[in-house]
């Protein structure tokens, strides 16, 4: 055996530091799926009758879908009435301010290092937190509200604010949009509304922060961001889940919508429990994010860091139907042991002088599978639309693969595509012009594949990034050479 | 299309392989017939492409052969006038000729009698009866009737075709040219020749592969070329397609390399109505090479689509392709490119680029380059490009007092013909080059 | 301080070196010339610790600890340095994270503590001045688009940073037009001291008028067939290489 496959096999032990589990208690609905359970979740919620109405509408339609058999990924079939659809935290009353937050809740996100006391936050950055199915605080609330920045739980937006959420769920990803959009969209019970006023700057960054605490539960959150004319909002969501054999299932739906001269920024950093090194447990992470770029001079941009998931499976998109709307998706995907992503982005290009640019990383270690797949479309009417996509893929060891699917289609002369993709090998030249300088191999693969993917760090605002290359490193703890 | 057509058009087919069949006086408990019932069953089971095939997912031939075709007679032969046979010679060039009109060799028109004894050519059919050893070896073990429906409806018919046997050690002195010819003048016209070609260790060979079509009628031509290229042999080979625009072609190109072979491809497709060219290399050994180069030049409702993959089994083997396409009108090209490399192939180096430039609104393009890896000490690298002329380029030509035609034509040409330049002869690249010139010209301006 | 006893060494079972014998004690300075495919880099590569290369027979004695058993970076840490012949582009990584961690990583070997940023930044800034590097450099991917003599100029740096007891230069002078060589020279000089030493690795005397070695080793065949002082490289840049060559044929015949 070389040294090479050695130290690979050394990585595969590295530990998943999330994987705690915490006692609380929980309140859930039976196992499976019926429009009963669809009717519990929306009594749960105290919704009116309009969403259970489309819960139910969604449902249905979800009962006539095929799960999709695309993706370059291999899975066990999931049985979808053995898993318990709503699990919230148990809270006597709801809290009237974050100290009325049950303590063990709050030591949780603690230990997450997201801490819920405003005080003590960091400052910049607003928080919804999610446990299981349900948002259960967001800081900074008020101060958000004095600009007009509405910024709480996707619930608590269907009470408070319903004219918003009636008009622009389902906008950007419609109900039969696809199998997991519509499973989410009838079970769907909790997430993040964030809507951005005329002409206002968001002064911190928004952040939801995911984690999966009960076990058998599936979880599935829905985001929708509205973003009106001339705002602008940078976004954040992080997410972890406790180590358990089985797998559990995540299928989330982010909706972005920005108006006239807005911008919107999401970032993720995906850290989803992955199994073990043997492919036991791990989270199938099956989400369906889009964004439309609905008004001319609007932007979105996507960056993602996913290092997690046994399964990842999500194309952050991009609808630039706004004349001079631009779409920017960033990310690094990183797989070892037995993990999968198939993963990449649509940019579809139906305004005119529309822009869009992709750059995507992959890092394939173990025996895992990262698949880049990415669609560039240009509609007739697109003129001068311009695209430039970067794939590189970078393979450590022997046992894992690097797959890239772009597709181009284009329906327009004046349309300029680039495409541009590498696979190659971690050097070990490079590593030895490191180790000779007395840095040890596992830090030189470090630093080596940050720099690899610095186009997409840079891209994070400053914690996430510092988050994002500790994660990045831990990930790839012992590998290559 | 209906489903219910689609039912229709492969139960024509499969009662016609019954006459088919009965037609085969006895030969029907042979070995080849044995693959050709299998291929059969491949076909029964899939059927034609739907709409959600991804393999055809851009190319709607089963819609287009369903409104033009019926399949109940499938081979059928024709009748040429030798002044038009040698209307379709390439000039200038010195070659052993072979003409297949509808699927039929022709012997009156080939011109394979005087040819080494280390060389051998003649039609397939002959050599199902003479050259067992040969093919019971190697006939349809590289074209894979599982994975494309087109390849087993083809070997469920196969009987006529060329066969090409070079020996080991031996340069053939001059290239051969085969012309297949679709004589549509009076009626429908499906004709699905197919190939087999194997070159000896050590040997060399050019083979050209022209297409052409005569009369008005809709054709269909399903034809299946099997390359089996030997130990250190180098085989070059172009595929030339200037069928009409009423012409619907398949074509499955399946090429075998053995260790240190190279194998060097340019498939140019300059007419035709809907054509799907599909190019497949199987890098079975250490030390190959092969070098692909594509050219589609399309106007009116053209719709060209090439498929090419390579595969990368073992070692230290090397492959590029490049292809360019220019569409204008309402025409449409579809590009889709594979790479595979194994995880035995390790020191694999593989690049491939897809350029095109559509000159019109209408027109479209869908490429879709891909690379699949399993090996981690490899070089690979793909890059597709959609766009249109360089306005700076063009600016300076004019500047320098060149009309706009003539500027806007002379970069394209420069874009096409590099995709033409490393065609063997000098008689075929000067053929070639004279009609894309032509083309050029009158449809592109 | 190194001390190369009958070395051999081969790369997939081609054998390089023959036996190499060879003493550097604190303070010298030792230039290793020889024709084209004699051993020369082979040699550098061995002592840094490169993995293709397989040591078959002899040892290395490097300040007291056997160099063979020593990985690439506890070489480095040692004390060893490797100015390689064709430094590596690292894409993503800047010059400075790259010194930074290899500075804090040989720091803690010896037990001290990481410097912060702000002492880091003033040693390198001290050191860039050594060999008159631009700071604009430090910024940029290491190594990444730079011009080959600022390469070169860039391992010198390096170099001056780390401190190394033992500093090897692997054909540092091939690419260097006469300015950049001076400057890479002067470097060298300035570096020098009577606690550390340097091992010349050239193809050209040029060089050694700048960097003056206390002896000069001519390596042919995988094997040192000849030692001497300077004036055997000013024989050499004169008479070429091929009288060597024949004295050994000679002598073996």
């Amino acid at each position: 055996m070389s040294k090479d496959t050695q130290i690979l096999e050394e990585f595969t032990s590295s530990e998943y530091k999330y994987g705690f589990e915490s006692n609380i208690e929980a309140d859930s609905a039976p196992k499976g799926l019926n429009e009963d359970i669809v009717r519990f979740i929306s009594h749960k919620k105290e919704e009116p009758e309009w969403m259970l109405e489309w819960r139910l509408k969604a449902y249905r339609h979800w009962l006539t879908l095929e799960e999709p058999k695309w993706p370059n990924v291999t899975y066990p079939e999931i049985n979808y009435q053995d898993i318990i659809y709503y699990s919230a935290p148990k809270q006597k009353v709801a809290p009237k301010s974050l100290d009325e937050v049950d303590p063990e809740l709050r030591a949780t996100f603690e230990k997450l290092g997201i801490s819920l006391q405003e005080q003590k936050r960091l400052t910049g950055v607003a928080v919804d937190a999610v446990l299981d199915s349900v948002s259960v605080a967001t800081t900074f609330k008020d101060k958000l509200a004095e600009l007009g920045i509405i910024f709480c739980s996707f619930s608590e937006a269907v009470k408070e604010h319903p004219e918003l959420v009636k008009k622009y769920i389902g906008s950007v990803v419609p109900v039969n949009d696809n199998y997991f959009s519509a499973l989410n969209s009838a079970v769907f019970s909790d997430g993040s509304f964030c809507y951005i006023p005329k002409g206002v700057r968001c002064p911190m960054e928004l952040s939801t922060y995911f984690r999966i605490n009960a076990a058998n539960t599936g979880q599935f959150e829905r985001t929708l961001i509205i973003a009106d004319e001339g705002s602008y909002v940078s976004y954040l969501e992080g997410c972890t889940a406790p180590m358990r054999d089985e797998n559990q299932l995540h299928a989330a739906v982010v909706e972005i919508y920005a108006a006239k001269d807005a911008e919107v920024k999401y970032s993720t950093v995906q850290n989803w429990y992955p199994g073990d090194k043997d492919g036991k447990g791990g989270i199938y992470n099956f989400v369906t994010k889009r964004g439309i770029c609905a008004g001319d001079h609007s932007k979105i941009s996507w960056t993602q860091v996913e290092t997690g998931s046994a399964i990842t499976w999500k194309y952050p998109s991009c609808i630039l139907k706004g004349d001079h709307s631009v779409g920017e998706f960033y990310s690094v995907a990183v797989t070892n042991n037995m993990q999968q992503a198939d993963t990449g982005t649509k940019m579809v290009h139906i305004g005119k002088n529309t822009k869009s640019r992709i750059v995507s990383k992959g890092v394939s270690a173990g025996k895992s599978q990262n698949s880049y797949r990415g669609l560039v479309k240009v509609f007739k009417r697109a003129e001068n639309a311009r695209n430039h996509s970067q794939c590189d893929s970078l393979l450590m060891g022997d046992r894992c693969g690097a797959h890239t699917f772009p597709y181009i289609e284009s329906e327009n002369s004046t349309a300029q595509i680039e495409h541009e993709a590498t696979t190659s090998k971690i050097g070990e030249d490079q590593i030895f012009y490191c180790t000779q300088r007395g840095i040890d191999e596992e830090s030189a693969v470090a630093l080596i594949v940050n720099g690899y993917c610095k186009e997409v760090l840079n891209q994070l605002p400053m914690e996430f990034a510092v988050e994002a290359q500790k994660l990045l490193a831990l990930t790839l703890e012992g590998s290559v050479g | 299309m209906s489903n219910a057509i689609k039912a229709d058009l492969k139960q024509n087919i499969l009662n016609n392989f019954k006459s088919f069949e009965a037609e085969l006086n006895g030969q029907s408990r042979s070995e080849v017939h044995q693959l050709r019932r299998k291929a059969l069953d491949s076909f029964e089971s899939v059927g034609f492409p739907g709409v959600k095939n991804e393999e055809y997912k851009y190319t709607p031939i089963t819609k287009s052969l369903g409104k033009e075709f019926d399949f109940n007679n499938i081979s059928k032969s024709g009748t040429i006038e030798s002044k038009k046979v040698n209307d379709f010679l390439i000039k200038d060039l010195d070659a052993y000729n072979i003409v297949i009109i509808n699927g039929q060799f022709s012997k009156e028109y080939s011109n394979v009698s005087s040819v080494d004894p280390k060389l051998s050519i003649q039609s397939l059919a002959e050599a199902f009866a003479e050259q067992q050893a040969l093919l019971s070896t190697h006939f349809a073990k590289y074209a894979n009737s599982e994975s494309d429906t087109f390849t087993a409806l083809n070997t469920a018919f196969s009987k006529e075709g060329v066969f090409i046997n070079v020996d080991s050690n031996y340069i053939v002195d001059k290239p051969i040219a085969i012309y297949f010819i679709s004589d549509a003048d009076r009626e429908k016209v499906i004709a699905q020749p197919r190939n087999l070609i194997l070159v000896g260790k050590n040997s060399e060979v050019e083979i050209i592969e022209s297409f052409y079509t005569i009369g008005a009628e809709t054709s269909f031509t399903n034809v299946v070329s099997e390359i089996v290229v030997g130990e250190n042999a180098h085989v070059h080979y172009a595929k030339i397609g200037l069928e009409n625009d009423k012409a619907h072609h398949i074509g499955n190109t399946q090429v075998y390399q053995a260790a240190n072979s190279v194998f060097n491809a340019t498939t140019a497709t300059l007419e035709g109505g809907m054509v799907r060219n599909n190019m497949n290399i199987v890098l079975d050994a250490e030390g190959c090479e092969a070098n692909m180069y594509g050219l589609y030049l399309l106007n009116g409702k053209q719709h060209v689509d090439n498929h090419t993959m390579v595969d990368h089994r073992k070692p230290n083997s090397f492959s590029n392709e490049l292809y360019k396409g220019i569409m204008n009108e309402k025409s449409t090209g579809v590009f889709n490119g594979k790479i595979f490399v194994r995880q035995d192939a390790q020191k694999t180096n593989a690049f491939q680029s897809n350029k095109n430039i559509l000159l019109s609104d209408d027109a479209t393009i869908n490429t879709k380059p891909q690379l699949e890896i399993w090996a981690d000490d490899v070089k690979c690298s793909h890059g597709a490009t959609t766009g249109q002329l360089d306005e700076e380029q063009l600016f300076y030509l004019r500047a320098r007092g060149l009309s706009k035609e003539s500027a806007r034509a002379m970069l394209l040409y420069a874009f096409a013909h590099e995709a033409i330049e490393k065609v063997k002869s000098d008689a075929v690249r000067d053929y070639l080059d004279k009609l894309i010139k032509e083309r050029l010209n009158k449809n592109f301006q | 301080m190194l001390s190369i006893k009958n070395l051999h060494a081969s790369i997939d079972d081609k054998e390089i070196l023959r036996g190499i014998d060879l003493e550097v004690k604190a303070g010298e300075v030792h230039a290793i010339m020889g024709p084209n495919g004699s051993g020369k880099s082979t040699l550098a590569s061995v002592l840094a610790g490169r993995e293709d290369y397989e040591v078959t027979q002899g040892s290395i004695d490097f300040l007291g600890n056997d160099l063979l058993d020593l990985g690439a970076e506890e070489r480095a840490r040692e004390g060893l340095f490797l100015a390689f012949q064709y430094p590596v582009e690292i894409p993503g990584v800047s010059s400075t994270n790259f010194l930074k961690t290899a500075v804090n990583q040989i720091r803690e070997h010896r037990g001290q503590e990481p410097l912060d940023a702000v002492s880091f930044l003033t040693l390198i800034k001290e050191k860039m001045k050594l060999v008159e590097m631009d700071q604009s450099l430090l910024s940029r991917s290491l190594n990444e688009g730079f011009s080959g003599g600022e390469k070169k100029r860039n391992e010198i740096f390096q170099m001056a940073v780390l401190e190394p007891k033992l500093a090897i230069l692997d054909e540092t002078d091939s690419g260097l037009d006469i300015d950049a060589l001076r400057i890479v020279a002067n470097g060298v000089n300035q570096l020098k001291n009577s606690d550390n030493a340097t091992v010349v690795v050239t193809h050209y005397q040029r060089l050694l008028d700048y960097i003056v070695p206390d002896f000069v080793h001519v390596l042919f065949n995988g094997r040192i067939v000849k030692s001497g002082t300077k004036e055997l490289a000013l024989e050499l840049e004169e008479k070429g290489y091929d009288w060597i060559k024949e004295e050994v044929n000679e002598a073996t015949a």
